[in-house]
């Protein structure tokens, strides 16, 4: 089955969104024959996404909206009017999957088209098989992986049989896993159909061998560069603003910090960090134990509230200054154990014990999910996957406010100490914040959130940090950012546990790994969608 | 996989009969029978409706455990909305117990008796028809049967399945708020402000689903197909005019009996 691959011609093209003042693309002139591969890249804030988008026909041109200025035409016609000959793939997985079942998730985009009942189901069967997704039709989407959920919205849109294949970071909400079932996917469904593709990607080397060309797009401009992947990234101006702007180049392999701990080059991870605390850093307030534990994990099962244990029987510690690195395929239940060990959910059974060196006050319980709320702030901070959930205030500056409060008493109308708003300049300053002091949390890009999300967590000096996925879907340069302030951090006396996908982070970060199993099917309980109305 | 070399033009599920009845059927046919039972106030009507109701569950083939846990409400519910009318009920006859307001009367005890077996005559068949009933079914039938526009029931479908991900988010919310010092204390505050933010996550998937929804054609001025028929069967106009038998046996045996009493027309 192959489809007439589309052509894409843009003539002086610029769009605004409403409500903003600047131009999310101007004067773009772009030509992209049918059948070509197209790798588009820029600092963020070039106009991308907008751009794709607007392929796809979803960016209307109405007041409510923004408005448009030159052409861009698919074909030689407007994207609204070839509904169906371009078809996007966005980043996020569960905002994709519309309907219940796998089948009926695939087939809605051929109803919208108004194709024939028969055909469709034809298509539904092509679509899945060309994407390798091998379940059955009414399988329930909920029960999907990510990858599998990418893989199914991918397949949504081919069975719309589109000439423009648009992908947008389709991969970076994924494991590496996953990253690897939508490339192989997405490889051999432009084989089978030999469609135009535009794919946008901070990673080059996911898409390396995929593309036959690579634009580079400008903020408020045009094209910047254009060419081969060879051509372009060869230059090396092109490749080095490329770099500072955040995208993975290939090639660039990130080194370990300048370190003040690691001894070891790449391969250190899995040595115990047995010079750990050393050379320069302060010594920790209260320290004196020997050992220098802060966690200890005995017989731990964990697992969500009411339902099945995801690990069972888990012991390990946590020492002083070390960052233990927790890893393990989707569904093993890393994000679990992390709010465990966070004293945010309660162990199912078994135990985690907090050292004195960690409680401070022997007043304090022994288990962290026993402490209040209070309690937690400067002995264990938590970052979570989605930086979203911990937004409290309107402003990025009061945000940061509600740690010191609640740990000075929660008598939050009273003035604040200066020492407190010393502290809050400090983490702005450092984490790049100072500017959005005043910015609302939530329009913040999404490397921003993430700093917000550190940050918060930092401004109460935590003994302990415990961060879930800090690196997923970030661009190089917020990536390199967190490296080094995390290798600061633990050199600096604070232990921290991080849970990541992420090859490379923990190559250059950790030195300890716990490595989890896949918790069993059977353990494996999802209801979220009974089929059924109660 | 299960190749569909013919197209799965139309679901056929394995399974008990009910679960091959029409949604729609299923809404219609409880709709007589509600509105006749909700008319009048008396014991027998509702007995009679009970009474065919109970003897037809074990055709409908749902298991008794899950029967049990779905209609347990109902049997909650019931008694004790019965209780309440026999002791504030309207009073007439022999007075049997006086306390305040409180008094149980002859009038107060027929009007609770008729009260909760009402309640259980028309919940009981609600409650094990719609438990078996399938959302895409559902508004597969109301977009082609009932002719709902399809941009409402189609929207309304892909909302509903963002629900568990709602639930995902007001517990990560929830732990958040443990996590960041704020949830010691103010907990009626706290609930405001965690209702807040996931009504701004939930506008932001929703606008999101939206997004995906649009790239997929949908909105746009082609008419639309269905992958899935929705029609209706010889089972699904039987189980239409049994619903509508019950209720007309339920009012036909009260009338004759003179146990009528309609709720508008005074006593």
């Amino acid at each position: 089955m192959s489809v007439r691959p589309a052509g894409v011609e843009a003539r002086g093209w610029a769009f605004r969104h409403a409500s903003r003042l600047a131009w999310a693309v101007d004067g773009l002139e772009l030509s992209i024959a049918p059948g070509e591969r197209v790798l588009l890249l820029g600092p963020s804030g070039a106009g991308k996404s907008t751009l794709i988008q607007a392929l796809a026909g979803v960016l209307g041109d109405s007041a409510d909206e923004g408005e448009s200025r030159g052409s861009l035409l698919i074909d030689g016609m407007l994207p609204a009017a070839v509904r169906g000959r371009a078809g996007l793939v966005l980043q996020d997985p569960d905002s994709q999957v519309i309907l219940a079942r796998v089948g009926d998730d695939v087939a809605f985009g051929c109803e919208n088209l108004g194709v024939d009942r028969d055909e469709i189901w034809r298509r539904v069967a092509w679509a899945l098989d060309a994407v390798g997704l091998h379940v059955a039709l009414d399988h329930p989407t909920s029960q999907l992986s990510g990858g599998q959920k990418q893989r199914l919205a991918l397949a949504g849109v081919l069975a719309m049989h589109p000439g423009l294949l648009l992908l947008d970071e389709p991969t970076a909400n994924l494991d590496p896993a996953g990253v690897a079932e939508v490339q192989d996917a997405v490889g051999r469904v432009l084989e089978r159909t030999g469609a135009t593709l535009v794919v946008i990607e901070h990673r080059v080397d996911t898409w390396a061998s995929v593309v036959d060309r690579v634009v580079v797009l400008e903020p408020n401009g045009g094209v910047s560069a254009d060419g081969s992947v060879e051509r372009v990234l060869g230059d090396a101006s092109t490749a080095e603003r490329l770099r500072d702007a955040g995208v993975w180049v290939p090639g660039w392999r990130p080194e370990p910090p300048g370190r003040r701990t690691h001894p070891g080059t790449g391969a250190g991870a899995g040595a115990s960090s047995a010079s750990g605390g050393a050379i320069g850093a302060a010594p920790p307030a209260g320290a004196g134990a020997g050992a220098g534990v802060l966690l200890s994990a005995t017989g731990l099962s964990v697992g969500r509230p009411g339902q099945h244990p995801v690990q069972t029987d888990l012991a390990f510690e946590l020492r002083d200054r070390e960052l233990l690195a927790i890893e393990g395929p989707n569904g093993a239940g890393k994000s679990t154990l992390a709010l465990t060990l966070a004293g945010l959910l309660a162990p199912q059974s078994g135990s985690v014990v907090a050292s004195d060196l960690l409680r401070g006050d022997n007043r304090v319980d022994a288990s962290p999910h026993r402490w209040r709320s209070r309690e937690l702030l400067t002995r264990i901070g938590m970052v979570f996957q989605d930086p979203e959930h911990q937004i409290l205030k309107p402003t990025v500056r009061e945000d940061l406010l509600v740690g010191p409060r609640a740990a000075a008493g929660g008598r939050s109308r009273r003035v604040l100490p200066s020492d407190i708003l010393d502290r809050v300049d400090e983490v702005l300053e450092r984490l790049r914040l100072a500017h959005l002091a005043e910015a609302n949390p939530y329009t913040l890009s999404g490397g921003e959130k993430r700093r917000l999300s550190v940050a918060t967590a930092l401004v109460t000096e935590p003994r302990v940090l415990v961060l879930d996925e800090p690196t997923f879907g970030q661009d190089a340069r917020t990536w390199r950012e967190l490296v080094a302030l995390l290798a600061e951090l633990r050199d600096d006396g604070t232990s921290i546990v991080a849970v990541s996908h992420d090859a490379d982070f923990v190559r250059v970060l950790a030195d300890r790994r716990l490595e989890l199993q896949a918790a069993t099917e059977a353990d494996r309980s999802d209801e979220r969608f009974g089929g059924v109305i109660a | 996989m299960t190749a569909p070399s013919a197209a799965p033009a139309e679901r056929s599920r394995p399974g008990p009969v009910i679960y091959r009845v029409n949604p729609v059927a299923k809404l219609a046919a409880t709709i007589p029978l509600s509105l006749a039972l909700v008319l009048t106030l008396d014991w027998l009507s509702a007995t009679v409706a009970l009474l065919l109701e109970l003897a037809l569950l074990g055709w409908a083939g749902l298991g008794w455990r899950q029967f049990w846990r779905r209609t347990l409400p109902i049997w909650l519910a019931a008694p004790l909305a019965g209780l309440s009318m026999v002791l504030y009920g309207q009073a007439s006859g022999a007075t049997y117990v006086q306390f305040g307001i409180l008094h149980v009367t002859d009038g107060s005890i027929a009007i609770g008796v008729a009260t909760a077996l009402r309640i259980v005559a028309i919940a009981l068949p609600a409650v094990v028809l719609f438990v078996t009933i399938d959302p895409t079914d559902l508004a597969d039938g109301l977009a082609q049967i009932v002719r709902l526009p399809a941009r409402f029931v189609l929207g309304a479908l892909a909302g509903l399945r963002m629900v568990g991900l709602f639930i995902d988010d007001w517990r990560s919310l929830a732990l958040a708020r443990r996590a960041r010092g704020v949830a010691d204390s103010g907990r009626l505050r706290r609930f405001a402000g965690q209702s807040i933010a996931l009504l701004v996550l939930a506008i932001r998937r929703g606008s999101k689903l939206a997004t995906a929804m649009e790239a997929r054609g949908f909105g746009s001025s082609l008419p639309r197909t269905w992958a899935r028929a929705s029609r209706f069967h010889r089972a699904d106009a039987v189980l239409i005019l049994i619903g509508t038998g019950i209720a007309a046996a339920a009012v036909v045996v009260s009338v004759t009996a003179g146990t009528w009493n309609f709720i508008l027309g005074g006593s």
